[in-house]
């Protein structure tokens, strides 16, 4: 649902249905709304069959990539050699996005139950949920609901009162860098290591944290694990408005230049413009669309007529040259300086840049000064090829995706703003000295 | 290694097979292809972060790093297409924003990767313009031998993983994200490993200097001569780098056998004793006044007269520290007396390892040679020296420093001969001493403590009239009628192979760069 505004008739509300409602926060009230019981009956099944019923599904990993959560579940080793960890990505740090942050706020037994799912079905014996260190009120709110859970024999020695099986959970809080929500860097991180992040391969199922079997999924895609193990894979997988490819429901954090800007929970495939201009109310009086970034600060921007025309889901984006993401939509009107809101989008990046490559640490870097100068009036024609040129090595040479991220904004930004970069080359708008 | 499959692939047209496993940077160089790199080093855990060693690999759609990618059968690898190119230019490019032109003043001009690749494939100009300032940040002390010089870093982070994971001391680290990072040093710490100086030999650039090197020379004025360290028993390989005729830095040489690409710190500053200035440079004989210079021919012929004229007991007093030519010929020479032969060797309690690198310490015996002495004969006796001396008809002394014999020990010794690179006092009773090279002065060889014989070259010339001790020891019996005059260390090899076991079938042509290990390891086994 929209929280904080009351439910949208055009919405389907799954994760989001008791955003708002504190009672659902305790584990009283979890278990009075039907808390635990997929956790019961999963525990009932073989790990095998729950990794089957989630790739039956069709769920994908709602960070980011869109990877497909049964398959990812599948690659640990079956036969255990070494302890096997789950990783709950909640470092949700993408710029425009925070899905995340509501659903720990309001239904943190949800995520520890979609957790402990997880967790069973991987083998894994602990779970490390990496919470953002910015996210002080959620992480209070998780804190309480582990303990609660860990009391009621949710967690811990003999969990759900099934002799010898124990699931641990710990909260891992992160310090403030964007990059550890990158999963290596988030398992350096765990360990105690600088947050960079690791060469691939090996890949986390075989060499995940601590050197172990590790697999690591997005709040998200772990809170909806319990209802489709409550309500059956094949519900799930009818969840889908376009691509069979996509199901489910996803939450959007749509922020920016929207009347009514929060969360909105919608079926795979769900149009754009109706959620822009339905749900979130549209523009403000007398403004119109310009621009939109659909899936978090990472992926290309959008124009107003492929903002219109694209559906919310993974291949409705890639149709229209921009990806999913995490779903953090960021909506600009015709009052926004799209120069000026890449350059804020490249900063972001470069004062997060892990350093690690070369393109990433220094490319980012120099992509704000160019980006700052052209806004100063300085700037030259020429100087949009060599931002194109820098974003073109600075896309798919690295370690991770961080480089590749504040590229897509700039070329999507010159290949369908380029008059705005003119007009401030040209002297036909007036130069941004204050660069806040 | 050998035990992996081969595997097969095509590194820019050739084709190459390499064992199961290698990495595409080192297949490569069996392709002759030196793919650029900065943050791949050997000796060191990969990182894969300087991206400079992208490549491109058919059928794989985005380029692919060679330090990281293992090769595979029927891989075809493309170094220098113009995809690769392009990604490898444009790292130079964004490593070059930051960096300071300042190679002329810089102590890695020469020696530098970022100017080699610069010049290999960079762009001839900037694009970072109009004139950004540069990223500027003040040298900094990091203690020990090192200095850190920010402004030329390139975040390699070798010398980070190099004390991470081979000195196993984590005292540098990256600090700071994006272009504000920087090589951190541990709040408290220095430096001061005893293998900390292999950082300034890592680093790619000139950003972690030597203070001892500091602006000592330039790089392309240096003469390098493969070596072996004399600090200790290890027989690290190394390079003596000379200008004009002065050794001004030892380097270390790979060797997977003895120090992988390593040496410590008192090894790499035990040189200035190789240039010292108060040689012996001409022949002394004794006369009437004292010790009076004078001509090889003279000198020997007294030499040939003392030892002709001497029977029943020799003794030899040997440096472990000279080659174990001039130690088989010293032997050889005396071979008609009743020979005992002794050396005195510096020891220090305790061994400073190299955790990462099996077998690598500085040793607590502080010679290199021992094992040779040993080998051939030499006791390490000093206690029962000093008896034997007084029945000695005559006393050849081979650069020991005779500092540890009291000076009435030696006062009762008539027939003192002398072969040494420096007069100590002790020595002035010596009837005849002949000056001889020394380490960075003659060809030779070591025999380290596992047995591993190891040449060592010739740096720099022997001053005055100085002359190899293999060459000496000849002329003697030549002289003496001991034997043939020897022409060359080779030859002088030669004969101790002929004569020793444990040397038997090593030819200096055998021995090459990397030595080869005695017949009789178990002989070393007792001597250590």
């Amino acid at each position: 649902m929209g929280y904080p505004h009351p439910p949208h008739p055009k919405e389907t509300v799954v994760l989001s249905q008791y955003f708002g409602d504190p009672e659902a926060r305790t584990y009283e009230g979890w278990k009075k709304r039907g808390g635990y019981t997929a956790l019961e009956q999963a525990l009932s099944m073989a790990p095998g069959e729950i990794i089957e019923i989630v790739k039956e599904s069709g769920l994908r990993g709602r960070g980011g990539a869109g990877f497909p959560t049964g398959l990812k579940w599948s690659f640990m080793p079956k036969e255990k050699t070494k302890p096997h960890y789950l990783c709950c990505n909640a470092d949700e740090s993408e710029p425009g996005t925070f899905k995340d942050r509501e659903i720990m706020r309001w239904t943190p037994h949800a995520l520890i139950e979609g957790c402990a799912i997880a967790q069973y079905a991987i083998q894994a014996e602990v779970t490390y949920i990496y919470i953002r260190g910015e996210f002080t009120e959620p992480l209070a709110i998780m804190q309480q609901a582990l303990e609660e859970a860990y009391r009621h024999g949710i967690l811990g020695k003999d969990a759900m009162g099934k002799k010898g099986l124990r699931l641990d959970m710990y909260i891992h809080r992160g310090a403030g860098a964007y990059i550890c929500g990158e999963e290596t860097a988030l398992m350096n991180s765990i360990e105690g290591r600088r947050g960079n992040p690791r060469i691939k391969p090996p890949f986390p199922a075989a060499y995940g944290v601590f050197g172990m079997p590790t697999t690591i999924n997005n709040v998200e895609t772990l809170a909806a694990v319990p209802h489709i193990i409550n309500r059956g894979a094949a519900w799930y997988k009818s969840l889908s408005l376009s691509s069979p490819k996509s199901t489910g429901t996803k939450l959007f954090s749509v922020c920016g230049h929207v009347r009514k800007p929060g969360n909105y929970e919608v079926t795979m495939g769900f149009p754009l413009g109706e959620l822009i201009y339905d749900l979130c109310g549209g523009m403000r009086e007398g403004r119109k669309l310009k621009a939109c970034i659909p899936g978090g600060s990472s992926v290309p921007i959008l124009n107003r007529e492929e903002t219109e025309s694209c559906l919310l889901d993974y291949e409705g984006c890639i149709e229209k040259g921009t990806m999913l993401g995490s779903g953090g939509v960021i909506v600009f009107d015709d009052s926004a300086d799209m120069v000026y809101q890449i350059m804020r989008l490249a900063r972001f990046y470069a004062h997060e840049s892990c350093a690690q490559c070369t393109q990433c640490r220094e490319g980012t870097a120099w992509t704000v000064r160019i980006l700052q100068r052209i806004l100063a009036g300085e700037g030259e024609m020429k100087d949009l090829d060599l931002l194109l040129e820098l974003a073109e090595q600075m896309t798919g040479k690295t370690i991770c995706v961080l480089s590749d991220s504040c590229a897509a904004p700039v070329v999507s930004g010159i290949k369908k703003f380029r008059d705005e970069f003119e007009a401030y080359i040209k002297g036909a708008r007036r130069p941004v000295t204050a660069l806040a | 290694m050998s035990e992996k499959p081969l595997v097969s692939l095509t590194i820019e047209g050739v084709e190459v097979s390499v064992p199961q496993g290698t990495l595409l940077i080192e297949a490569a160089k069996q392709a002759g292809v030196v793919i650029p790199h900065y943050c791949y080093h050997p000796g060191l855990p990969v990182a894969g972060v300087c991206r400079m060693c992208l490549v491109e690999i058919e059928g794989m759609p985005k380029l692919q790093i060679a330090c990281a990618t293992q090769v595979a059968q029927g891989q075809v690898v493309k170094v220098m297409s113009e995809q690769a190119l392009a990604a490898r230019r444009s790292v130079l490019e964004f490593l070059l924003i930051n960096h300071p032109l300042d190679c002329p003043i810089c102590d890695q001009a020469g020696e530098c990767e970022l100017q080699d690749y610069v010049f290999q494939e960079g762009r001839p100009r900037t694009r970072y313009t109009p004139a950004y300032p540069k990223r500027f940040s003040p040298v900094e002390d990091f203690g020990g031998d090192v200095l850190y010089v920010p402004n030329r870093c390139i975040l390699c982070t070798r010398c980070v993983r190099f004390m991470d994971h081979v000195a196993q001391d984590s005292i540098l680290n990256v600090s700071e994200r994006g272009d504000r990072a920087y090589i951190g040093i541990h709040p408290g710490r220095k430096l001061d490993h005893p293998w900390a100086g292999n950082v300034v030999d890592l680093c790619p650039v000139g950003s972690l200097l030597s203070k001892d090197f500091l602006h000592k020379a330039r790089a392309w004025e240096l003469d390098k001569t493969a070596s072996i360290c004399t600090g200790c028993s290890q027989g690290c390989n190394v390079n003596l780098d000379t200008r004009h005729n002065a050794v001004v830095r030892i380097r270390p040489r790979p060797n997977l056998e003895v120090n992988q690409y390593f040496i410590c710190d008192y090894g790499r500053f035990n040189y200035r004793w190789m240039n010292r200035g108060d040689r012996i440079e001409a022949p002394l004989v004794k006369d009437r006044e004292g010790l009076a210079a004078t001509d090889w021919d003279t000198a020997l012929e007294r030499a040939a007269q003392i030892l002709k004229g001497a029977d029943g007991k020799a003794v030899a007093l040997v440096s472990p520290k000279v080659s174990t030519e001039a130690l088989f010929l010293a032997r050889r020479l005396l071979g008609r007396f009743e020979w005992s032969g002794y050396f005195r060797l510096e020891r220090v309690d305790g061994e400073i390892p190299l955790p990462g690198v099996p077998n690598l310490a500085l040793r607590s015996e502080r010679a290199p040679n021992g094992t040779g002495a040993r080998l051939l004969g030499y006791g390490e006796d000093t206690e029962g020296a000093v008896p034997a001396l007084r029945q000695a008809a005559v006393v050849l002394v081979l650069d020991d420093p005779l500092d540890w014999l009291s000076a009435d020990s030696l006062s009762e010794v008539e027939n003192l001969i002398y072969l040494g690179t420096v007069l100590p006092p002790a020595a002035r009773g010596a009837r005849v001493v002949l000056p001889i090279a020394n380490v960075a002065e003659e060809d030779g060889t070591f025999v380290n403590r596992d047995g591993r014989v190891q040449r060592y070259f010739q740096a720099k010339p022997a001053p005055g009239m100085a002359r190899p001790a293999w060459w000496v020891l000849g002329q003697l019996m030549e002289e003496t009628g001991a034997g043939e005059a020897v022409l060359s260390a080779a030859q002088a090899f030669e004969l101790l192979a002929a004569a020793e076991p444990a040397f038997s079938g090593l030819s200096y042509e055998r021995l090459g760069l990397k030595g080869a290990l005695i017949n009789a390891p178990e002989r070393v086994e007792v001597s250590r």
